[in-house]
């Protein structure tokens, strides 16, 4: 640990917190559907669109129509992108003439990418096309972000409306976000990643005769393209395996602290265009506060592990920090700060490999997503997750002074706390549920890498990872088997819709309550007492359920390694 | 119910068609059409070329083993500096494979500096720490017959330093080390881009 470490840390934690507003702003635009400063030059793109799909953008939905129009759409959708994965080798720009995907792996893959998780099963400079990158993969990028950010704007419908059915327009939402929020931010970035070395092109390979007479090809793409929305979006999906550990993804330390910056951007705007929308900015700064909190001790536990390193190679003869699956460019700070941002929010881009951290390094990771990826969070389900835990707040203090909840204006009453638990259980039911079944399963056993208690880790970060669509891995794991494919895309399904339509359910029943102003009796959501309490709920009630489970794995680790066990 | 669906199912279908085109097609393209004409060395993979033949990425790392070069940080992609296989070793804490190769590598290359012992994350990694490449320059100097003090120098010069004092570790590209080095020897031609 040093001190430019944690002035990395320190400053990444003021610029999260100094875009807040201005991100906020935008999203605020957005959310209310006024005009903004690009809609003179895309407002013809929007309406054409319109025109072309037959929607009225002033035509506002109930929650089930909201729901059952996402739905489908995201059902077409995935099958737009197995079909193009499964005609790969017919397609055009595949000069490396690359096969189709098998039926498990494009199914695994096209969902993988719908529900914003893009886990992946494949290795991208291996397995796919430019064509399939660009075609079938980025397009999810925008759209799974879309829609996260939809949902989360129709729970803030649901909040500030009084007395209504309706909670927004689906089409709309989704249309407006990607051509005024997500298109303009990935096009400036992208142009930023190239200055800084990301290539972009849409030749395949070339090859090079090395210095000493080898050769070596080299895999290129429309890289940028592609990482700036996957950052943005908090997506993860890399072109290429090792992701944004790879130099081609991620060339310096300058462009590094940028992506992280990015990883954050949308879901920090998100907490004050919550509290603005519900009329009190200060509701928004209270939930970013609660975050942070959470956030600045994740950090530190993963800096101070990987920095302490691994006693095991020190008797081994191998001094300092744990620099095995690290690049050097970024150094130790920035890698714990990547990995913890990362999983934070439901990103799952890596710039370091998370299998070989240190027992307590990669806990912090699996316990980030196992959260509900509720500390800033995914773009969009970050937001909902967090209020979630903001209502069994509210409800757990109702509980304690015997009145009937009430947050941002609005009575919590049975239905909504019913809607919110059945949300929040689906997590542990998928994570659990499924390691359990894998770790008992030939097939299942058949995965990791490694042995022992870390064997049972790659299998647990395979579940939590793809149930908290985050997409990042304990990477060891052979993933790519039908097994996997197929029981991983059930819980990345699940973990993502079993969480959209009871959130929109909410906001349906929210909008139909009348806003009742606070009183002297109203719980005050805004100080240190409400941020402690939301801290403290979030860490028992989604935090206490995987503690057996993470006994077995990092925990089990941690000592065996003290004890100089080797598996 | 079935209504509504039946109403989603133009826009959800032409709305597919419309957001992949833009999203998918032309917004790549449009990238990479700037990003060609703005940055063309960074955009094609910032090639290293000499003598008119492409030796390499400077941000790729390759398998020198040669005793007169500077060797670059174990790989762990595919058999070793595979770009078409990135990765790292995905080996935990507690594997055993992990620490005996790291016990192994340590008794061949004794004081060796950690970067030198471990593999990175992409298994493609340029750099090595200025410790990494100090440690080799008796090595390389022996084989070259050139003065130690001279490698030394042109490693000193070779050191980026972080940005700022805290963005990044101080750091050594290796091709470009070598390249230099072998400028310095007067070995292979000297056009470099």
């Amino acid at each position: 640990m040093t001190l430019a470490g944690w002035t990395l840390i320190a400053l990444f934690i003021a610029l999260c917190v100094a875009i807040t507003k201005p991100m906020g702003l935008w999203l605020f635009a957005l959310y209310e559907g006024r005009a903004t400063p690009l809609t003179r030059v895309l407002g013809p793109v929007e309406r054409g669109f319109y025109r072309l799909a037959g929607v009225d953008p002033a035509r506002e939905q109930t929650w089930r129509q909201y729901a059952l129009a996402l739905l489908l759409f995201q059902l077409v959708t995935t099958l737009a992108t197995y079909a193009l994965l499964r005609l790969q080798a017919h397609l055009p720009l595949n000069p490396r003439g690359l096969p189709g995907l098998s039926p498990d792996l494009a199914m695994n893959t096209a969902i993988s990418f719908v529900t914003n998780t893009n886990w992946q099963a494949y290795a991208g400079e291996a397995t796919l096309s430019n064509l399939s990158q660009m075609l079938a993969l980025v397009p999810h990028n925008f759209l799974s972000a879309a829609s996260g950010i939809a949902v989360a704007f129709a729970l803030f419908r649901g909040f500030a409306r009084t007395q209504t059915p309706f909670i927004g327009n689906v089409w709309a939402d989704l249309t407006r976000i990607t051509l005024y929020l997500l298109l303009p931010l990935a096009v400036i970035y992208a142009l930023v990643l190239v200055a800084g070395g990301v290539p972009q092109t849409f030749a395949s390979t070339v090859d090079a005769t090395t210095l000493e007479g080898a050769q070596q090809t080299l895999v290129l793409g429309p890289v940028a393209s592609q990482e700036a929305i996957k950052m943005v979006g908090t997506n993860g999906g890399g072109f290429f395996n090792a992701n944004s550990a790879h130099p081609y993804e991620n060339p310096t330390a300058l462009i590094n602290f940028v992506q992280m910056l990015s990883i954050f951007a949308i879901g920090v705007g998100l907490t004050w265009c919550f509290g603005k929308a519900v009329g009190n900015p200060r509701q928004g700064w209270a939930i970013l506060a609660a975050m942070l909190i959470l956030f600045a001790g994740g950090v530190a536990v993963v800096y101070s592990a990987e920095s302490v390193g691994n006693p095991l190679l020190h008797q081994a003869g191998l001094a300092g920090a744990n620099l095995e699956g690290k690049e050097l460019r970024f150094g130790m700070a920035a890698s714990a700060l990547f990995a913890t941002v990362t999983t934070a929010a439901s990103c799952g881009a890596v710039n370091a490999m998370h299998d070989s951290f240190t027992p307590l390094g990669g806990l912090i990771p699996l316990f980030n997503i196992e959260l509900g990826e509720v500390v800033v969070g995914g773009v969009g389900s970050g937001i909902y997750g967090f209020l979630l835990f903001a209502l069994l707040a509210v409800f757990i203090a109702g509980l304690m002074v015997g009145r009937t909840p009430e947050y941002v204006g609005k009575k919590i009453e049975a239905r909504e706390v019913k809607l919110a638990v059945l949300a929040i259980v689906v997590l542990p039911l998928c994570i659990l549920g499924g390691t359990a079944l894998a770790s008992v399963l030939p097939a299942g056993l058949a995965g990791p890498l490694n042995h022992g208690p870390h064997g049972f880790s790659e299998i647990l970060y395979a579940f939590t990872s793809a149930t908290g669509n985050n997409g990042s891995a304990f990477g060891g794991i052979s993933a790519n088997t039908p097994f996997y494919n197929g029981l991983l895309a059930v819980a990345m399904w699940i973990g993502r819709f079993f969480m959209i339509v009871p959130v929109l359910a909410i906001a349906g029943s929210l909008a139909g309550k009348r806003v009742i102003p606070a009183s002297a009796g109203s719980f005050p959501t805004t100080g240190p007492l409400w941020v402690g309490l939301l801290v403290a709920v979030i860490l028992i009630v989604g935090g206490l359920t995987f503690l057996p489970a993470l006994a077995l794995g990092p925990i089990a680790e941690y000592r065996a390694m003290l004890a100089g066990t080797l598996f | 119910m079935f209504d509504d669906l039946v109403r989603a199912l133009r826009p959800a279908l032409v709305l597919t068609v419309l957001l992949f085109a833009l999203t998918g097609l032309a917004y790549p393209a449009a990238i990479t059409a700037v990003a060609q004409a703005l940055f063309p060395d960074a955009a094609n993979g910032s090639l290293v070329v000499r003598d008119g033949r492409v030796i390499g990425s400077g941000l790729i790392a390759q398998g020198f083993a040669a005793p007169g070069y500077f060797h670059p940080r174990p790989s762990a992609a595919g058999k070793g500096y595979d770009p078409t296989a990135s990765g790292g070793s995905n080996l935990g804490p507690t594997s055993r494979a992990l620490i005996d190769r790291v016990a192994a590598d340590v008794r061949a290359n004794p004081g060796a500096p950690a970067d030198l012992l471990t593999t990175s994350g992409s298994g493609l990694d340029p750099d090595i720490s200025p410790q990494a490449a100090q440690w080799q320059v008796r090595r390389v100097a022996a084989a070259r017959h050139i003065d130690e003090a001279r490698i030394a120098g042109l490693v000193a010069a070779s050191v980026e330093t972080p940005l700022l004092g805290f963005l990044g570790e101080p750091h050594i590209n290796v091709l470009k080390l070598n390249l230099a080095l072998d400028k310095l020897a007067g070995t292979g031609a000297h056009s470099t881009r």
